[in-house]
């Protein structure tokens, strides 16, 4: 287990290195100087010199990369182009308004997913099942924005049940926190659930034809027993993976969504650094997902490898 | 190996043809198409005729869709923006794919560091979630169609390396590969006349898969303000645009998304019905057990 720890420490290092070194070349792919395509109209030399030189543009490229690394490695990621600030600040006071949307969504996708990936396996064929997989396929086809706007139509719209947009935090206002983030985290929700089921159902039959579930049904057991103690243990061990591969992708995926709801989390910022082109920011954000996403993949692998120990020798 | 790719594509079709679903996505393709090619054509009105007379009007027999905010009629809109969609489909695949078989070829052909150099590239691509890499690629290139397109089939370069490496892999260690190297075949000519034609397949379900996620990226772009610029009609640049305007006028959220929806589950029902035909591999043991049946 300790070998397969370390290879996997190492890859992911690796993986992390060719990350910052993607993110990195982002800023030398602008076309012109960075600096003053982002100081636009505000151009003036003094703050120009001072933020070329923060960025350490003045220097050859290797050392820049090198600079770049090791500050990063310290949690150093520059500083805005617009407003001065220090990148990591700026990231980091975004994530909770992320995370407390993914997280919301992950949950509400499991509790629609499970029980429908799980019963449409068990009752493969039937009607059920025939509208579990309609569903599937309506939710890994539909645009998760137009859903959005859809419910922004139906719910603030016509019923009014629901603020159309904003953003209240947890920990300020737990009611006005959840009615704002109803709409938002059931759109993004319904598109996970989607995926869950297919994978929970295909999981579930997988198990089903093992030879193991038929000596348990063979030996008399009730099937209550057969499907929670032989087949969910089973079936769920692969689940686990994919939900936290969902969650890591929301955390950087959900641009759109938060645009569209004004959720002020990650993914608007990057949005809202496109637009203002700070190009800083827009690294920042970038690398910080990109690194969450490495890391929830590694611990997963761990756990996996934990929970089934053939892992460990492949 | 000729003869194999024949017989698949016939399979294919024949199998596609039994199935209701895939019949249903081949037709919403099919019209898709006719709008991407005549769209312009069939359209009842110009796309950027503006008329504040009539702007915001809800569906009616003159406009079917209703007007937008400048007075234009959103169906032919949607007629025309079928183009763009298509278009960008085929490109960003076409440049995913090319580039992702060619770095699967060479990493599973010749194995060893070059695979392992190749493979890392591709994981650190992977690293990203899709949508994200897209928006920081067109951002620093500048929005437009072009770099959208670019920009997409990059993110979806990885995931046809890694099917082609896969198929590769297995493809190898057949006998009539070894064969054709001890006839002294160069490696470039077993590559295209050996391993090609023999992982078509999973290439062909992954293509058609692609094409809907490729499409809502696009769409995404777009809905960003990133992808197709105004005044040509993109349904995801229609959708932000009508956006602001959704509860008074439902008609400019709900068309456009409509055709983004059905042009991406098409894709995918045709490309899971190519799957359940051409890589039966991809099934769970119950569902071949059962189709065995």
């Amino acid at each position: 287990m300790t070998r397969f720890i370390l290879r996997r420490l190492l890859q992911s290092g690796i993986v992390l290195l060719g990350v910052t070194l993607v993110v990195f070349l982002l800023l030398q792919l602008v076309p012109g100087d960075p600096v003053r395509v982002a100081l636009g109209t505000r151009f003036d030399p003094e703050t120009y010199e001072a933020l070329r030189s923060r960025a350490g543009l003045d220097q050859p490229l290797p050392v820049q990369y090198a600079s770049y690394v090791g500050q990063a490695l310290t949690g150093d990621l520059g500083v805005s182009f617009r407003s001065g600030r220090p990148v990591t600040e700026i990231v980091l006071e975004r994530l909770p308004a992320t995370l407390s949307l993914a997280i919301t969504a992950v949950v509400f996708a499991l509790l629609v997913a499970f029980p429908l990936g799980v019963l449409s396996a068990l009752r493969s064929g039937s009607v059920f099942d025939h509208a579990a997989r309609v569903f599937s396929q309506f939710g890994v086809s539909v645009p998760d924005f137009w859903m959005g706007i859809m419910g922004i139509l139906l719910f603030a719209g016509v019923l009014g049940w629901f603020p159309p947009s904003g953003y209240v935090a947890l920990t300020e206002d737990p009611v006005g926190w959840a009615s704002h983030v109803f709409l938002p985290a059931v759109t993004v929700g319904l598109v996970t659930a989607s995926i869950l089921t297919r994978f929970i159902r295909s999981s579930v039959l997988e198990v089903l034809a093992e030879d193991y579930v038929r000596t348990a049904e063979a030996k008399g057991l009730p099937t209550r027993v057969v499907v929670v103690r032989h087949v969910l243990r089973n079936a769920l061990i692969p689940v686990v993976t994919v939900v936290a591969v969902q969650l890591a992708s929301l955390l950087g995926g959900v641009i759109v969504i938060e645009v569209l709801f004004a959720w002020p989390g990650v993914g608007r910022l990057t949005y809202d650094a496109v637009q203002a082109r700070d190009y800083p920011v827009l690294q920042g954000a970038i690398l910080l997902v990109a690194a969450l996403f490495l890391l929830v993949n590694l611990l997963v692998d761990l756990l996996y490898a934990r929970l089934d120990p053939r892992i460990r020798v492949r | 190996m000729s003869g194999n790719g024949d017989s698949t594509s016939r399979r294919a079709l024949v199998a596609l043809g039994r199935d209701p679903l895939a019949v249903t996505g081949g037709v919403v393709l099919v019209l898709l198409v006719v709008a991407g090619l005549a769209g312009s054509w069939l359209a009842p009105a110009g796309i950027n005729e503006v008329d504040v007379d009539r702007m915001l009007q809800p569906p009616s027999w003159a406009h079917p869709f209703g007007t937008d905010e400048l007075g234009r009629d959103v169906l032919s809109r949607v007629l025309v923006a079928a183009r763009v969609s298509l278009q960008v489909g085929a490109v960003s695949v076409g440049i995913a794919l090319l580039a992702g078989v060619t770095l699967g070829l060479f990493a599973g052909y010749y194995q060893g560091w070059l695979d392992n150099v190749l493979m890392r590239c591709m994981d650190v691509l992977f690293a990203f979630p899709v949508l994200l890499l897209a928006v920081a690629i067109v951002a620093v290139l500048g929005p437009g169609l072009r770099t959208a397109m670019v920009a997409i089939g990059v993110v979806y370069t990885p995931i046809f390396a890694r099917v082609t490496r896969a198929g590769v892999l297995s493809v190898r260690e057949q006998v009539f590969v070894r064969a054709a190297v001890a006839t002294g075949a160069s490696d470039l000519r077993i590559m295209r006349r050996h391993v090609l034609p023999n992982i078509a397949a999973p290439l062909i379900v992954q293509t058609s898969l692609s094409l809907a996620f490729a499409i809502l990226s696009e769409a995404a772009l777009s809905f960003l303000g990133l992808g197709v610029q105004p005044p040509e009609p993109a349904w995801g640049r229609m959708l932000y645009d009508g956006r602001g305007f959704v509860t008074d006028a439902w008609w400019l959220g709900f068309f456009p998304g409509a055709a983004i929806f059905l042009t991406v589950l098409a894709f995918n029902l045709v490309g899971d019905a190519l799957r359940d035909v051409l890589d039966p591999r991809q099934l769970t043991v119950s569902e071949a057990r059962r189709n065995a049946g």
